[in-house]
């Protein structure tokens, strides 16, 4: 793979892993709107639109917080590269969930909405995640990272809390069987452990300064 | 000739919305806008009248309409769409994990504090004069449908067994056999399923026992063969598929409570006013409707409140 000056023509290899990104991003709306327009969403419509959303929201941040692990597993540079558009689509399915709940559940109300934030735990947590998301799409262009230069990793460091505040909110509405949360949160366990220097610490070394 | 000088603020007779119209005013304005109609239109589509197919049909002596007049929910929506967790935790795994429940035989024992504790069978119980009932049917989770029920009043069942003066509760049980019921392997809840109710509450004429449901006998995920259907309280309490029914001295325990008691209580009226700890309980989803409808207070059976009268309500959710 000769990729050295002008023979470097077409990224094949950032094309396939782009596609893939949008594939996981968009293919789920794409069954979504199917079951809609074929009335395929079974007894309770509303409760299957806010789940679908909201299972594809955490899977989508958790397949953004999955590209920084995976550059370090495979050494290859496009997971870096395919990180901003998963994050864009993860704030697509949180955008998405919440307008459902928005609609269906507060008809629009802001005194409604208020109320429930201000009372029910995993609301508060739900949009908590849902505020940490919003500065950080707003500032996923290559401007605002020029413009807020070191400052702007710091801000996107916000993403581990919405990923987290995402998990508990879904624990915190189970009833019963939490298996299927408590899936989302060991997984996000295990990409938030990766970043953690353990051969730094367990040597007793002060933690590196990292950027990501 | 009596003439009636009104109060100015009085409204006339005209004025007053009627009944149908008012419970029905979601539907009425959703249908004032042509664009609300195309988002309700999936819906219309899948609420199309149906009815159970391969259940047997039961002989039905007498039909009492008791949801206010309310639209029944399609068969298809209520036996495909429930909790019954010893066949699996999401809404649609009753219906697809049921099919391994034993109905025959199925004996159902009744003793405790009674004079006439005896096993009854099935068939039996099936063979008693059946009447349909109308209810709605609020499940703790904020969701409600309208069911015409076949069976008949508990508390007539109950009197057979003469319960004694010592018989304040009931207490109801339901099968518990893994393998008839694979999901109770993972644990999640305390099998068995067990439910109870003061002996008042379990006497009063609106608390029934279903072996049936739309004229057919009850689907297994719907709690077959026999199974309490008690209106006025959260879904939970209405216990399926029941084995063994006993009169007793003591609040007999009761499985949600067992779980979670500051959730789930022993009483589980259902009550707009008393939110769960983790949500509202003010409104709910009618299944076929998109938006949330008010919750009544007793489901709408305010003449359940005597039984609670000097009772604190909150307190006792």
């Amino acid at each position: 793979m000769a990729q050295t000056g002008a023979a470097k023509r077409f990224d094949w290899p950032l094309l396939v892993w782009r596609a893939a990104a949008w594939a996981l991003g968009g293919v789920p709306l794409l069954l979504l709107g199917w079951h809609v327009l074929h009335a395929q969403l079974g007894p309770n419509p509303v409760e299957f639109l806010e789940h679908d959303a909201g299972d594809w929201s955490l899977r989508l941040l958790l397949a953004t917080l999955a590209m920084t692990p995976l550059r370090r597993l495979t050494g290859r540079p496009e997971p870096l590269r395919v990180r901003r558009l998963l994050g864009l689509w993860a704030f697509f399915w949180v955008c998405l969930h919440f307008a459902i709940y928005l609609t269906f559940d507060l008809e629009w109300s802001p005194s409604a909405l208020a109320a429930d934030v201000v009372k029910r735990t995993y609301i508060t947590i739900g949009f908590a995640a849902w505020l940490a998301l919003v500065p950080l799409a707003i500032t996923s262009t290559q401007g605002w990272q020029r413009r807020l230069k070191r400052r702007w990793a710091t801000l996107h460091k916000l993403v581990y809390a919405a990923a987290v505040l995402g998990v508990l909110h879904y624990i915190w509405l189970v009833k019963a069987d939490l298996r299927e949360p408590l899936l989302y949160a060991g997984i996000l366990a295990v990409l938030l452990g990766m970043r953690i220097p353990w051969r730094g610490i367990l040597r007793g070394r002060p933690l590196p300064r990292r950027t990501t | 000739m009596l003439i009636r000088i009104l109060p100015p603020h009085a409204l006339r007779e005209s004025e007053i919305t009627p009944q149908p119209l008012y419970l029905n005013r979601r539907q009425v304005l959703a249908g004032m806008g042509a664009d609300v109609a195309a988002l309700s239109l999936p819906l219309s589509a899948c609420a199309k009248a149906d009815a159970p197919t391969d259940l047997a049909p039961l002989k039905i002596a007498a039909e009492h309409e008791q949801a206010g007049g309310e639209t029944v929910t399609p068969f298809s929506t209520v036996s495909t769409y429930n909790n019954y967790y010893e066949f699996g935790t999401s809404k649609s795994d009753p219906a697809e994990n049921a099919h391994t429940l034993q109905t025959r035989p199925w004996t159902v024992e009744v003793d405790g504090e009674c004079e006439a504790p005896a096993r009854v069978d099935i068939d039996s119980i099936l063979a008693r004069r059946l009447e349909q009932r109308v209810y709605r049917h609020r499940c703790v989770e904020a969701w409600s449908i309208v069911v015409p029920w076949d069976g008949f009043a508990l508390g007539d069942f109950l009197k057979q067994f003469k319960p004694t003066s010592k018989a304040k509760y009931v207490a109801f049980q339901t099968l518990y056999d893994p393998k008839q019921m694979p999901e109770t392997r993972h644990g999640i809840l305390d099998w068995p399923y067990v439910e109870g109710l003061r002996i008042d509450e379990a006497m009063h004429p609106l608390a029934f026992l279903s072996v049936g449901m739309y004229g057919k006998v009850l689907p297994n995920q719907d709690g077959a063969p026999l199974r309490l259907t008690i209106p006025w309280k959260y879904g939970f309490k209405s216990i399926k598929s029941i084995v063994r029914i006993r009169f007793t001295e003591q609040r007999p325990p009761t499985t949600w409570n067992k779980m979670a008691s500051n959730e789930y209580g022993f009483y589980a009226n259902v009550n707009p006013h008393v939110d769960h700890p983790r949500w509202s309980q003010a409104r709910e989803r009618r299944l076929g409707e998109l938006f949330k409808r008010d919750t009544l207070m007793f489901n709408g059976y305010p003449e359940v409140a005597s039984l609670y009268s000097g009772l604190n309500l909150r307190m006792n959710y």
